[in-house]
């Protein structure tokens, strides 16, 4: 497939706004039952939840820049009984919806304590909104994947390995980027976030790698002989019926050469998963936010050559009436 | 904007329908053209139309983008003072003054010398008015394309069986169950041929493609017989031999239909040596092949008056001796000896196919012609007054084009083709070979050139038609020293029996002096700067070459197109022509119909949409220059113009005053009661309008076979001034009219001979028998160094250059490749897709190339005419067509290498001067990884013409006034 | 319920591409127009096509076969790409299965073209919304056309009659009855998508050749032997035995 920057900036921005909503709100509900300190409301979660706000919002104009006819993208909302992105178009504005009233109510301290429990451990207000928001946050990661797992005929992505990788990806994105503000803004957790980070990072090279491993072995259901219905070992093609190009030789090929594709993998587990890392580890150590950021930073910029990898890697079978000018 | 939604709702507008006749090229399929508010909606083939029957191709769909090009001349130009030609600077002028330069010079050089103006078209379907008005002004030096396109196809065949393919006949594929197609990619006469060959597979009938190449309808073949380029000649006679070996020819055919048993001198010595044995019949003067032949009866054993009551011939039976003691022996018995030699395996050698193959390949068409015979209930009666209770037919039809013809050897190739049909008994019957109106007839036409320079006066009409058919060398159009009158040097013993003229080597000669210089040069519709030119770099070099004096060596070159083409930039004067959507037309009996086999057909175009600018029909203009001139046929005994204009012409001109016959043959007469002769009538236009634009006239059953000796169809020819003998075509198996010509070059004649440098030459070619020789440029290259052929083929979705201005054609074929087999490229280290170069001995091409496994190992090719010069057709100076495509034809000469016949003979076939295509050999080597990677030669840019449209950057048609594109 | 659908017959298919333009010139003046073409006159000029002509080489020299492959959406009784569509705008018709775009409401997202394993579905460029071929359903229904004309204008126009218009749902109409017939087939049916177009198979027509179709009694040979031949000059055994 064409790796298109919209959709590449649309999925990893979104997915840092979600991982760091869940990175928030994992810390909230810890803090619930005192396993973490509590933190100041306004300074941390909702100057937190903002922050992942932004990101969303950041993915949500990305996304436009895909759409032929954007002044209509209500429409998308539709058809929610049968298609992902549907779902997704009514699932990331309620997220979006669910994460400002969290930073909101946290920022005006809004935070009725509903019922406290024999432990000690408090039921706020903020807690249930974060529930109602971690459900939809992993809704969306579950809906955005599908969209791209749901086409059978894209083998490569066909595959619960699709969502547990977006799942992943996107939390330790927002993990990493909660470990360098934790670093500012809440000190006490930025050890918590960086271990998790680190782990999160360490399951999603795992499947990632899984996932890399199961696409090599793929064997393309499709052949030039189902697609024209020739029974010969030796079938060619040499015209495509146009000499210019077409939407069809645009928006199925990366265009890019196969030692670049295959650098651009070797980019992506480099920068997404082993330098994070060490960042993370050496950043923990010496607290230091410009090394955190640093993490986040590179993890991100990883996270563009992963997406870009995942939209190239992909064989559209319709790639197979598209081989010669 | 309307959308895609249920309930569907068609946009509005107001809607008007016409029915015309398409000119996307030379099929003229019927077309209905439907316009939304004045705005081309959508062009359908007519489903009421014989030709086509509602059918149409992917360039007559395209009709539209080809009538709202940018690339539209708008505007007659003047080439500015003081520029060059080939830059492309001009000024717009109005059309007074475009006559009024014509007039001038035009006027001046009829009454001095008319062979110095030169008139050459390249599409051949308006050849009966531009014909006319070189005749009426008086020069020789016209010609259409067919010498440079396929001569050989018309004169072989004409000159054997009296009819060819195109549109003057063709495979009968309803009742066929053979059909064999040789050197045919696809061919203009496309929509009915697809057509019938769906139908005819489907029918259950075995279709077999022989060709270097697998393309077109050889797609569809059930077998594809790859073949040597050049060598068909060799194929066809091999076939002969094996016929004529197993006995699986059609005797009773040969016999009555053709000179099979007539009887041949082969007396050394004797005044009729290779000329028919010959009674005493009384010759009469108005009869054309007087029947006093002689046959050796077998009952008898003596010699008979041939196709004597109850005579029974030898086809062969060895020689004879003659009561006064002459030896002879039949025509078939010499085409016998002559195949003894052509066997399978030698043909094995020559065309690569497998000796077993072609044995195969003849028992299918012998057997098939044996056995599958037909038998139609018609009766009929023959020329000599027998009557026959059914037409028999053998269904074995044949299909040949191109391929065959664009070879030095073609002539002889062809008539060895035809004679391979007449052996199998398929000509004019069912199933196999049939005739169109106004085919057949005689061998040769009577149509015939003038005879010497005296027929060549100032201000008098050429004695003679510009072109004809020479039946013996006194018809030849030479001086008393045997030199040409021509500037293309046609009719003359370079090559006597060329019957369209040599396009080819016009500019050449004419920029050499050779035989003469000319002063103007009307090209219509003919892009001689690019595609339509052997030597293209050369040609275009030529055209703007000076003498000393500073003046042009061909000092005045017109141009009429409708595009802004290569060739429009080097005219001083450039007339813009109108598209087929815009004007009226008649594809006439006089030049080339569209008859069908039972009978003839002639068409019209009419008017869709008024003229674009100041764009006037081409035929206007020669209708206005023929009255300025004075020219007999346009202006009355006053000396005033006779016709208002082009339709005025169509419908009140007649060949002869009172003879009936005009341009068109439907609804003549008063009140259009009349069909093929009759009076003018006043409502012909309306009344072709009313019925599809077209005239089809059927012939009663019992005429529409045998035709060559069909005795209602030739009287009927007859009276209705068709052919002017109502005799039997016999087919020339044996031509004499060759071996006259090979007798005049021996100096055993009174009459024309040809000079001494030709006369080996002449004596060679002039074979009364067909022959297989190595094409003559192939003969002398080097084929060490030049071991490969190089050929194209034509794709259905372009004709010739015709169609890069049409946005959507060109997204088709933007470009184009060269086609290599990968045995041959990676011999010598060219990639699928990588750079390439293509030599020959006169020039090379830089190229890309594509690997293919449909073409034998020894052939390259390419899409006819893709490639164009930079900034032609209005395209950007960065579009594919220059930078990625190119022209084979600059590796391809106008003329052969020096050698004894001549230093500057043309590269044609030294019978009928068609332009030897196809004989090029090349080298292919890979190019360097530096080099840049844009096809070589390039071109100056051409700057776009005044007049011409904006191309846009975005184009979103839609017609009618709505939305109309954006940007 | 019917399912209208082409049949493409490649045994006839020549690769004229009439097929191409006659659909673009009738769609681009049409509701499902109009069909853009960037670059027309320019590098690379590329536009909106419904329907496209390709050429394979099957098999090696001399045994090559080269086959004309015409593609415009199959108009699938399981289309992929209905249900992925956000907005509805692409649907298939219960009354005959054809699939369309409501250019009204198609947002442009081409997720459709991405769910389409045989690429029948381009946006265009200008308009900006997903297009593909409507089976000609402006022709087919248009009660001002003669009965013979409301067929898509690719079927019209081909002249090898390889396209086929028809139900495929009846298995009674002459479509259907081909396909059983002939073994028309579909493309990529290891997906299950049923595409309701299908394609025809080459055939062959072979000749064979018997020994003795060769040698016959009506040979016409048999009439070319002259009378006895003349004596010849040389000793025979005749004239030197005695005996």
């Amino acid at each position: 497939m064409h790796p298109a920057f919209s959709v590449i900036f649309l999925t990893t921005l979104i997915g840092v706004g979600q991982g760091m909503f869940l990175a928030l709100f994992t810390g909230q509900s810890y803090s619930a039952v005192e396993l973490l300190p509590t933190q100041n409301s306004a300074d941390f979660y909702a100057t937190g939840g903002m922050i992942a706000l932004l990101f969303l919002i950041g993915g949500l104009i990305a996304s436009f820049f895909h759409l032929g006819r954007p002044e209509r993208a209500w429409r998308a909302a539709t058809q929610w009984r049968t298609s992902w992105l549907s779902r997704e178009v009514i699932v990331l504005p309620i997220m979006m919806g669910l994460v400002f009233i969290y930073s909101l109510m946290h920022w005006f301290e809004w935070d009725t304590i509903l019922f406290t429990a024999k432990t000690g451990a408090r039921l706020q207000v903020t807690l249930v909104i974060g529930v109602l928001g971690m459900l939809a946050t992993f809704a969306l990661f579950i809906c955005t994947a599908m969209i791209y797992a749901c086409l059978k005929f894209l083998q490569e992505w066909h595959s619960p390995l699709t969502v547990i990788n977006y799942i992943l990806l996107g939390t330790a994105s927002g993990f990493t980027l909660a470990t360098a503000f934790a670093n500012v803004s809440a000190p006490d957790l930025m050890s918590f976030y960086a271990i998790w980070s680190m782990i999160i990072i360490a399951a999603g090279l795992i499947t990632r790698m899984a996932s890399l491993f199961r696409n090599s072995r793929i064997k393309a259901k499709s052949t030039i002989q189902t697609a024209i219905g020739v029974r010969h070992t030796k079938i060619e093609q040499k015209a495509m019926g146009f000499m210019g190009g077409s939407v069809n030789t645009r928006d199925f090929f990366h265009h890019a050469t196969a030692r670049f594709l295959k650098a651009m993998k070797w980019i992506f587990l480099l920068l997404t998963f082993v330098v994070p890392f060490i960042l993370l580890w050496s950043g923990m150590n010496s607290q230091s936010t410009g090394t955190l950021l640093a993490a986040f930073v590179v993890q991100y910029v990883g996270l563009i050559a992963e997406r870009w990898f995942f939209f190239a890697q992909a064989n559209h079978p319709q790639n197979l009436y598209y081989q010669t000018i | 904007m309307s959308v895609i939604h249920d309930p569907i709702k068609a946009p509005e507008g107001r809607i008007e329908t016409k029915n015309t006749t398409c000119y996307m090229c030379a099929c003229r399929c019927g077309i209905r053209v439907t316009l939304r508010d004045g705005e081309i909606r959508y062009i359908q083939g007519n489903p009421d139309h014989p030709l086509n029957k509602g059918i149409i191709c992917a360039k007559g769909a395209s009709g539209i983008m080809k009538q709202y090009s940018p690339a539209r001349l708008t505007k007659p130009l003047k080439r500015k003072e003081g520029t060059e030609r080939g830059d492309a600077q001009y000024d717009e002028i109005e059309w007074d003054e475009a006559f009024q330069i014509m007039q001038d010079r035009l006027e001046h050089l009829r009454a001095t010398d008319p062979k110095k103006f030169a008139l050459f078209t390249g599409r051949d379907q308006m050849q009966a008015l531009t014909g006319l008005f070189a005749k009426q002004f008086g020069t020789p030096n016209y010609a259409a394309h067919g010498g440079f396109c396929s001569v050989n196809m018309a004169a072989g065949m004409i000159y054997t069986i009296g009819g060819s393919f195109w549109e003057f006949g063709g495979p009968d594929l309803d009742r066929a169950k053979l059909f064999v197609m040789i050197g045919t990619a696809e061919d203009h006469h496309s929509n009915p041929m697809k057509a019938s060959l769906s139908k005819f597979k489907r029918n259950g009938g075995r279709f077999i493609s022989i060709n270097p190449v697998r393309t077109g309808y050889s797609a569809i073949a059930d077998e594809w017989v790859p073949i040597k380029p050049g060598t068909d000649g060799a194929l066809m006679l091999a076939l002969i031999h094996e016929l004529i070996k197993t006995g699986l020819y059609d005797r009773d055919f040969l016999v009555q239909y053709t000179n099979s048993a007539e009887l041949v001198s082969t007396d050394e010595v004797s005044d009729d040596f290779g000329l028919f044995v010959r009674t005493d019949v009384p010759r009469d003067p108005d009869c054309f092949d007087p029947q006093d032949h002689v046959w050796w009866d077998r009952n008898k054993d003596k010699a008979v008056h041939a196709r004597e009551d109850g005579a029974d011939p030898y086809l062969l039976g060895g020689e004879f001796t003659l009561a006064d003691g002459r030896k002879a022996k039949s025509s078939f018995q010499l085409l016998a000896e002559r195949v003894e030699e052509y066997t399978p395996e030698w043909a094995e050698g020559i065309t690569g196919i497998p000796a077993k193959t072609i044995k195969r390949l003849a028992y299918e068409m012998g057997i098939t012609a044996r056995d599958e015979k037909i038998e139609l209930p018609i009766a009929w009666t023959d020329a000599w007054g027998k009557d026959h209770d059914t037409i028999t037919g053998n269904p074995v039809a044949f299909h040949s084009m191109r391929g065959t013809a664009a070879h030095s050897n073609g002539f002889q190739t062809i008539r060895a083709m035809s004679i391979l049909m007449t052996v199998l008994g398929t000509i004019d019957r069912p199933g196999g070979f049939r005739h169109k109106a106004p085919f057949p007839r005689p061998i040769p036409p009577c149509a015939k050139t003038g005879r010497g320079p005296e027929d060549v006066k100032p201000n008098t009409p050429l004695n003679g038609m510009p072109l004809g058919w020479p039946a013996d060398p006194n018809d030849l159009f030479v001086d008393d020293k045997g030199e040409p009158v021509r500037i293309d040097k046609a009719f003359s013993w370079e090559h006597p029996l060329s019957a369209h003229g040599l396009m080819h080597n016009v500019i050449t000669n004419a920029w050499r002096g050779d035989p003469y210089e000319i002063d103007t040069l009307l090209i219509f519709m003919a892009n001689m700067a690019w595609n339509s030119s052997m030597n293209t770099d050369d040609v275009r070099k030529m055209l703007n070459d000076k003498k000393e004096n500073g003046e042009y060596k061909i000092p005045f070159i017109i141009v009429a197109d409708a595009f802004q083409s290569e060739m429009a930039a080097y005219g001083d004067l450039i007339l813009p022509d109108t598209t087929y959507l815009e004007r009226h037309d008649v594809m006439s009996m006089l030049d080339r119909p569209i008859s069908e086999f039972d009978g003839p057909v002639d068409s019209v175009r009419i008017p869709v949409v008024p003229p674009t600018g100041d764009c006037k029909p081409f035929q206007e203009v020669i209708i206005e220059m023929g009255s300025r001139l004075n020219l007999p046929a346009f202006t009355n005994d006053k000396g005033e113009r006779k016709f208002r204009d082009y339709p005025d012409f169509v419908v009140n001109y007649e060949t002869a005053p009172g003879s009936g016959i005009g341009f068109l043959a439907g609804w003549r007469g008063k009140g259009g009661e009349k069909s093929m002769k009759g009076e003018p009538n006043p409502d012909q236009w309306k009344m072709y309008e009313k019925n599809n634009c077209v005239f089809q006239y059927e012939l009663p059953k019992s005429f529409q076979y045998m035709r060559n000796w069909n005795r209602g169809y030739l009287r009927w020819a007859q009276e209705h001034n068709l052919a002017r003998y109502a005799e039997p075509i016999n087919i020339h198996v044996y031509s004499e009219i060759l071996m006259k010509f090979r007798l005049a070059a021996q100096g055993k004649t009174d009459g024309k001979q040809p000079p001494d440098h030709l006369r080996k030459r002449v004596e060679t070619y002039f074979d009364p028998l067909p022959f297989y020789f190595e094409p003559l440029e192939s003969q002398l290259t080097d084929k060490h160094q030049y071991p490969l052929n190089a050929l194209t083929q034509r794709p259905m979705a372009m004709y010739h250059s015709w169609d890069s201005q049409n946005a959507w054609l060109r997204q088709i074929h933007t470009y184009n490749f060269m086609y290599v087999h990968p045995q041959t490229a990676r011999a010598v280290d060219i990639e699928d897709g990588g750079w390439m170069w293509a030599e020959s001995m006169h020039g090379k091409v830089r190229c890309l190339c594509r690997y293919t496994e449909a073409v034998e190992p020894g052939t390259i090719w390419t899409w006819n005419a893709i490639g164009k010069a930079k900034g032609a057709w209005r395209l950007s100076g960065e579009a594919n067509e220059s930078q990625k495509g190119f022209l084979l034809n600059h590796l391809i000469s106008e003329e052969l290498p020096a050698h004894d016949a001549g230093d500057h003979i043309s590269n044609s076939d030294p019978l009928t001067g068609q332009a030897g295509w196809y004989d090029v050999r090349v080298r292919i080597y890979k190019a360097d990884d530096d080099e840049p990677k844009v096809t070589f030669p390039q071109f100056k840019e051409m700057p776009a013409f005044p007049g011409t449209g904006k191309a846009k950057k975005i184009l979103g048609f839609f017609a009618g006034k709505f939305t109309k594109g954006a940007k | 319920m019917s399912q209208l659908a082409l049949v493409i017959d490649l045994n006839v298919c020549v690769g004229c591409h009439a097929c191409v333009t006659s659909c673009k010139e009738w769609n681009t003046s049409g509701p499902a127009g109009f069909m853009t073409d960037e670059n027309p006159y320019d590098k690379d000029p590329t536009g909106t096509f419904f329907n496209r002509v390709q050429t394979y080489e099957i098999g090696e020299f001399p045994n090559t076969e080269t086959m004309h492959f015409p593609k415009s959406c199959l108009h699938c009784e399981d289309p992929p790409c209905v249900p992925v569509c956000p907005t509805g705008a692409s649907y298939k018709r219960k009354e005959d299965g054809i699939v369309l775009v409501d250019y009204d409401k198609c947002i442009g997202c081409r997720y459709c073209s991405w769910a389409c394993p045989y690429g029948a579905r381009e946006i265009d460029e200008e308009q900006k919304v997903m297009k593909k071929c409507t089976l000609c359903v402006d022709r087919i229904y248009d009660e001002s056309l003669p009965e013979t004309e409301r067929k898509p204008a690719c079927v019209l126009a081909c002249p090898t009659s390889a396209r086929l218009f028809g139900d495929v749902h009846d298995p009674e109409s002459d479509i259907s009855v081909t396909i059983r017939e002939e073994g028309g087939y579909q493309l990529m049916p290891e997906w299950g998508t049923q595409p309701a177009n299908h394609y025809l198979p080459r055939r062959k027509t072979h000749m064979h050749i018997h020994e003795d179709e060769l040698q016959r009694a009506d040979n016409p040979l048999n009439k070319e032997q002259r009378g006895p031949s003349a004596p010849v000059e040389e000793p025979t055994l005749d004239d030197s035995t005695s005996w």
